[in-house]
Order: C-alpha cells, then sequence, then structure tokens
C-alpha cells in the first residue's frame, strides 16, 4: 500500500513534469474514451439483456401457420401467432407460466370531465405476463386468471398513467375509461421499461415509450378493442376487425411466450408445439410439415436484429478511433519514459527490482489515464447532448448518463491507458543501470 | 568484502570480441578504503559497476560479503544492492523531480522500511552532510559540491556494507572537492568499506590502498608507502 501511494505520488508528480507531453496524452485518452462511451451509451442499451435473471427461461413461440411460400429465407415461420395458435396453446397450459399479448391505444378519459381525452398505449393480455416478465407494483397486484377466464373488465396502469390520472394517489378499485368501456384498476405498475422492451419486439416495439395500460386481452377480444401493432397476413392485405372470422384467418398478430424454467421443459414444450403443428396438419388446417420454433430472450433478440446497425458501427468507429489515440498515446509514453532513463538507472542501482520499475511507470500510466478519463467524463456529458445527431431520436433518447457509465469511462480510461503502457514501460525497465551510469 | 578471481567481462559483436576486463583480481577487506586507479578506457568503471551489481560478467567469480554473486536473479541483485551497497556518481545522479528529502529517501523505500524510520535515517543522513536545513529544496537549487553530498547522504541513509564511489570529485572545484573528500575519509574512519576510482593520483593517495588497472587488468597491488611516493611524483610531472 505504502508504495502504491509513493507511485501515485510519483505519477503526480509527472503530470506536472512535461506539461505539453501531457496534455496531448490526457487529450489523446480523453477523446478516445469519450467517443467510445457516448456511442457506448447507446450501444449496451440497445443490446443488452432486459431480464438478464430469467432470459433462458422465456421462450417465444413461433408456428408456422402460413406455409412455406410465406416464410422468410430459411423456412422462417411468421414472428407471432394468429388467434386460433394462441388461444389453443393458452388453453393447453403446457407452461408453467405462459401469455399471449396485442399492442393496443386506446383513448383515456380522464377523471376530470373538463379535461379533454388522450391516447395511450399499453396491451391486450394475461394474467401471467405480470409475473412472467417479473412487472413491479406499486399498488395492487395483477388481475388474476380467474379475472381472464371469467373475461373481467381489469385494468393494470402505469404509475405514469396513474400519476396523469389520480394524482399519484392508489387507485386500486377505481375504475378508469378506455374507449369508453370501463375497467376496475386492479394494480398500479412501478415504473417498468425493460430496454429492449423482448416481449413486443414483434411490433417493433423495442425502444418505444413504456406501456401505460393493461388490460385482459379476453375482454378485449370480447369488446372488440383495436389492435395497433402489426398484422401479418401472408401478403394477403386484410383490415383487422376483430370480428370472430377475422381473429381465425391465418394473420400472425400475437407475440407468444412460455416460461421453461428448465432446458428439459423448453424441449419438451417443443416436442408439444410439433405435435400440436402435426395435429392441425392432420386435421388438414396446415398442408406442410410441421415447423416451429422456441427462442429464449437473448436468441429471440438476435434473431429479431434488435441493435439497430448505425449502433454497432458507430461503436466500431469509436473504438477504432480510440485505439489510434492509444497507439498515439504508446508514442508519447514511449518518449515520455526514454527521457527518464537516467532515472531509471538510478533507481535501478539505488535497489529498484525491474518489477519495481514496471509498477512505478505502470502507476504512472494510469496517473494519466485517471486524468485523461476524468476529462474524457466532460467530454461524454458534453457529447451526449448531440447524440441525436448520430441515431434516430427514438433510439438517441435512450442513451443517459449514469453512475455506471461514469465509472466505466474512468475504468476503461485508466486500464486502456495501462495496457498501452505496457511496452513502454517494457523498454523503461530493459534500461541498463551499468550504461546509463556510466554515459553521465 | 569484496572479491573477484579471475574475473572477465566481455562485449561481444558479430565480427569482435571485446575485453573490458580480463583474468581480474581483487580482495577488498571489509573496513578498507581503495582507490581504483587507471587511464581512461581500462576498465575502471567497469569493475565498478560490476562490483556494485550494476553489470554482470562473463567469467571468474565474485563474492561480496561472502555471497557468490553470478547465480543471483534481478530480484536478488536488487536486494543486495539496496542493503549492501551505496554509490556515489561523478555526476551526482540525484533525480531533479524530488527534493532532497525525497532523493534520501529512495533507496529506502525499496527497502520497505517505515516512514517514521525513514525519516528518522534521511535526517541523520543529511546532518551529517550538513544538509539538513536544505531537505525541501531541489536539486537544480543546489551547488555541485551540495548536490555531491546530497549524494553521499542517499549512499549513507541506508548504512551500507560497502561504498562505491566513481571519480566522486570529478566535477567539483577544488575546494568543493576537498569538502567531499573529507567527509569520505571520516565516513571511511566510522569504519565504512570504500571502494573509490578515480583519475585523480592526489586523490587516490589519500586512499589507504591503491589498485591499478591498466587494460582489464589489475597491475599493480602497490601497499607499499613508496609507490605513493613514485606515483604522486610521476603525476606531478605529467601535469607540471
Amino acid at each position: 500500500m505504502s508504495m502504491f501511494v509513493y507511485y501515485l505520488g510519483l505519477g503526480w508528480r509527472s503530470l506536472r513534469r512535461n506539461p505539453v507531453l501531457t496534455a496531448l496524452m490526457v487529450m489523446a485518452i480523453a477523446f478516445g474514451v469519450a467517443a467510445s462511451m457516448i456511442t457506448w451509451s447507446v450501444f449496451r442499451v440497445v443490446s443488452g439483456n432486459p431480464i438478464p435473471w430469467k432470459s433462458s427461461q422465456l421462450y417465444n413461440v413461433q408456428i408456422d401457420n402460413r406455409g412455406p411460400q410465406y416464410n422468410e429465407p430459411g423456412n422462417e415461420p411468421p414472428d407471432a401467432l394468429n388467434y386460433t395458435d394462441a388461444v389453443a396453446l393458452m388453453q393447453a397450459h403446457k407452461a408453467p407460466h405462459q401469455t399471449m399479448l396485442y399492442d393496443i391505444a386506446p383513448s383515456v378519459l380522464p377523471q376530470n370531465a373538463n379535461d379533454l381525452p388522450s391516447t395511450t398505449t399499453g396491451y391486450a393480455t394475461t394474467a401471467d405476463f405480470f409475473t412472467m416478465f417479473d412487472v413491479p407494483f406499486k399498488y395492487g397486484s395483477p388481475w388474476t386468471n380467474a379475472d381472464d377466464d371469467g373475461h373481467a373488465a381489469v385494468a393494470v396502469i402505469s404509475d405514469a398513467l396513474n400519476q396523469r390520472l389520480f394524482g399519484g394517489a392508489n387507485s386500486v378499485g377505481r375504475d378508469v375509461t378506455l374507449d369508453m368501456h370501463a375497467y376496475r384498476i386492479v394494480g398500479v405498475t412501478e415504473h417498468w421499461d425493460p430496454k429492449p422492451r423482448y416481449y413486443d419486439a414483434y411490433d417493433n416495439m423495442e425502444f418505444a415509450n413504456p406501456a401505460q395500460v393493461y388490460i385482459s386481452v379476453n375482454r378485449a377480444v370480447d369488446i372488440h378493442v383495436g389492435m395497433a401493432g402489426r398484422n401479418n397476413c401472408g401478403g394477403a392485405p386484410a383490415h383487422f376487425s376483430n370480428d370472430e372470422q377475422w381473429l381465425h384467418r391465418e394473420c400472425a398478430w400475437i407475440p407468444f411466450w412460455a416460461e421453461l424454467p428448465t432446458q428439459a421443459d423448453a424441449e419438451r414444450y417443443k416436442e408439444f408445439l410439433t405435435a400440436y403443428s402435426a395435429e392441425q396438419q392432420q386435421a388438414g388446417r396446415f398442408q406442410w410439415a410441421p415447423n416451429v420454433r422456441l427462442r429464449n430472450v437473448t436468441e429471440w433478440l438476435d434473431h429479431e436484429k434488435v441493435v439497430p446497425a448505425e449502433s454497432r458501427i458507430s461503436l466500431f468507429v469509436s473504438i477504432g478511433f480510440f485505439i489510434i489515440c492509444l497507439v498515439n498515446t504508446i508514442g508519447l509514453l514511449l518518449a515520455k519514459f526514454m527521457r527518464r532513463s537516467s532515472e531509471i538507472g538510478v533507481r535501478r542501482a539505488l535497489g529498484a527490482t525491474r518489477r519495481e520499475v514496471y509498477a512505478q511507470f505502470l502507476m504512472e500510466a494510469a496517473t494519466v489515464g485517471l486524468a485523461g478519463g476524468v476529462l474524457g467524463l466532460l467530454l461524454t456529458i458534453v457529447g451526449m447532448q448531440g447524440i441525436g445527431l448520430l441515431f434516430e431520436p427514438d433510439v438517441a433518447r435512450l442513451a443517459h448518463l449514469d453512475m455506471s457509465l461514469l465509472l466505466t469511462t474512468l475504468i476503461v480510461a485508466v486500464l486502456a491507458t495501462v495496457i498501452a503502457a505496457f511496452y513502454p514501460t517494457w523498454r523503461a525497465a530493459q534500461v541498463q543501470p551499468a550504461w546509463q551510469l556510466k554515459s553521465n | 568484502m569484496l572479491k573477484m578471481t579471475h574475473l572477465s567481462k566481455v562485449y561481444r559483436t558479430e565480427v569482435v570480441e571485446t575485453y573490458a576486463l580480463r583474468d581480474f583480481n581483487i580482495d577488498v577487506k571489509e573496513g578498507e578504503f581503495v582507490a581504483v586507479t587507471g587511464p581512461s578506457g581500462s576498465g575502471k568503471t567497469t569493475f565498478l559497476t560490476i562490483a556494485g551489481l550494476l553489470e554482470t560478467f562473463t567469467g571468474g567469480e565474485y563474492h561480496l560479503d561472502g555471497i557468490e554473486v553470478s547465480q543471483l536473479d534481478d530480484n536478488a541483485r536488487s536486494k543486495i544492492r539496496n542493503e549492501k551497497i551505496g554509490f556515489i556518481f561523478q555526476a551526482f545522479n540525484l533525480i531533479p523531480d524530488l527534493n532532497v528529502f525525497d532523493n534520501v529517501e529512495v533507496p529506502l523505500r525499496y527497502r520497505g522500511m517505515k516512514a517514521a524510520e525513514r525519516k528518522e535515517r534521511i535526517m541523520n543522513a543529511l546532518d551529517r552532510v550538513g544538509l539538513a536545513s536544505r531537505a525541501k529544496h531541489y536539486p537544480a537549487e543546489l551547488s555541485g559540491g551540495q548536490q555531491q553530498r546530497v549524494a553521499i547522504a542517499r549512499a549513507l541513509a541506508g548504512t551500507p556494507r560497502l561504498l562505491l564511489a566513481d571519480e566522486p570529485t570529478g566535477n567539483l572545484d577544488t575546494q568543493m572537492a576537498r569538502g567531499v573528500l573529507e567527509l569520505l575519509e571520516e565516513i571511511h574512519r566510522e569504519g565504512a568499506t570504500i571502494v573509490m576510482v578515480t583519475h585523480d593520483p592526489e586523490l587516490a593517495a589519500r586512499a589507504q590502498r591503491n589498485v591499478h588497472i591498466i587494460d582489464g587488468q589489475v597491475v599493480d597491488l602497490a601497499e607499499d608507502p613508496r609507490f605513493h611516493t613514485a606515483y604522486t611524483a610521476a603525476a606531478g610531472q605529467i601535469r607540471g
């Protein structure tokens, strides 16, 4: 510890030794790390695992209900189910938890009769949605399976909508009016906004604003609550109508998820899906062999290509820029260290081992890296204001500064500089004290 | 204390081998003050750097304080340098960014000594060379003689068994040189073993014993006082 503090002090002194050289290094590291962190701030959101503790247990279900002629390359079935299959899977109940959902965008009637109705977004879904996706509740709880079975007019609203309608008070038991239909509020969620919104990647809602209202899908279908997401009818244009005939058309519009705790459960469930498809084939509904997919959250996000290309490219470019900055830093550190060959010779003569020379100079590099990191932090903060110039607004607004980004900036700056310093330090440690002292 | 037997140091290139030291033999007893003299390029400094474990040798044996050093690794050599040897260089070799106190502290830092003990040793060493009041000064703020005194304090602070001095007065004027030499004599009287490389016959004459090196070999171990007389006279003629 004592030597650590000693080397830190020497490193700090060295910053002041050649102010111009130091400034060049600090700026190179700062600009490099800032560029990387700005693009990383976007990339980490768009590429992150939104539910890491459970992502290997939640599976998106796909069933080929339209035939190979409409499928994507690789005979990839539609990314969502049609109503018939979704209901059949729900009724089969082969997973401990499963849910179906579709996008809704109802108008919501304000509590104050003088205010105008406003549009809100959300989902028609089932009780298991909240359990499966670990939705946190501020007040109340999800509705029950019995509510689903009874087609109950129940709703869960978001904290934001609760704030808007009820001033943040506990609204459980009160009514909310959506598209002129009243629903009893059973729960109010905490702010909940997983990014990317994996469970609705089908509707391209990965980076949309948080949902504000959830109603029971059975009730929604009963009263023809409109679908606000995608419906893919395999080349046959169809206006969503929610009537019985439309519901059973072979259109894909319902993302379906199953919670399968173990790999064995997943395999059994896939067998079940295959068997179900085979039944449909035997019944004459499908004219093709069973073609199903079961993907967990990370596989699903990969399949949906959730990470925008510009985010990936800009990250690569900025990392490339950072590497160029570091290469420059290597040269500058080399010049800085080798100018001190005489000091190295003296220290070696006075008892410093090579390891101690390494420690001193790597610590000195870490000090430079820390200074670069601090300046890089300021540049990152400034750069975040202009992030909209690089990315689509939906994606750009996701980037935010938080403690983890601040710490990452500093750690990356220090670590990268220390790594860059290995070669200059190695050269410094090779200084032969005898030659240095003789030459003096 | 320092014994080299048939020691050689060869610098090899693709086309030529150069012997810096050849069949080099020397035995310095504990408490001796030995001056090593010889013309430029004779191998004096090479001897000193090998003696100080700053450089390896090609053949022969070298025992330092009873330890055969040829097989020691870098860590062990550094530890011996740190604990047993004190260096005084012609160019002082103080670290310009460190003040006097911090310069003297350098070898003690590598010894892992506690702060309180370091401080006591540093202030004692500076007191001994008469520079305790300059502890916060930087080398550039001191005269050459003062800088060499700091270097001596740095060498003394670790209480080494062996003091190696390479032309310690070479960069000093006569008055400053005299002061430094008197300091070395005082240190020797207190029991330190000193090996000093010098060109200066007058300086060499102040040592207990002279070792003369020519072409990498010890040519004369003159303990006889007559050697000093003859050598000093010869040097006087050359200068005259």
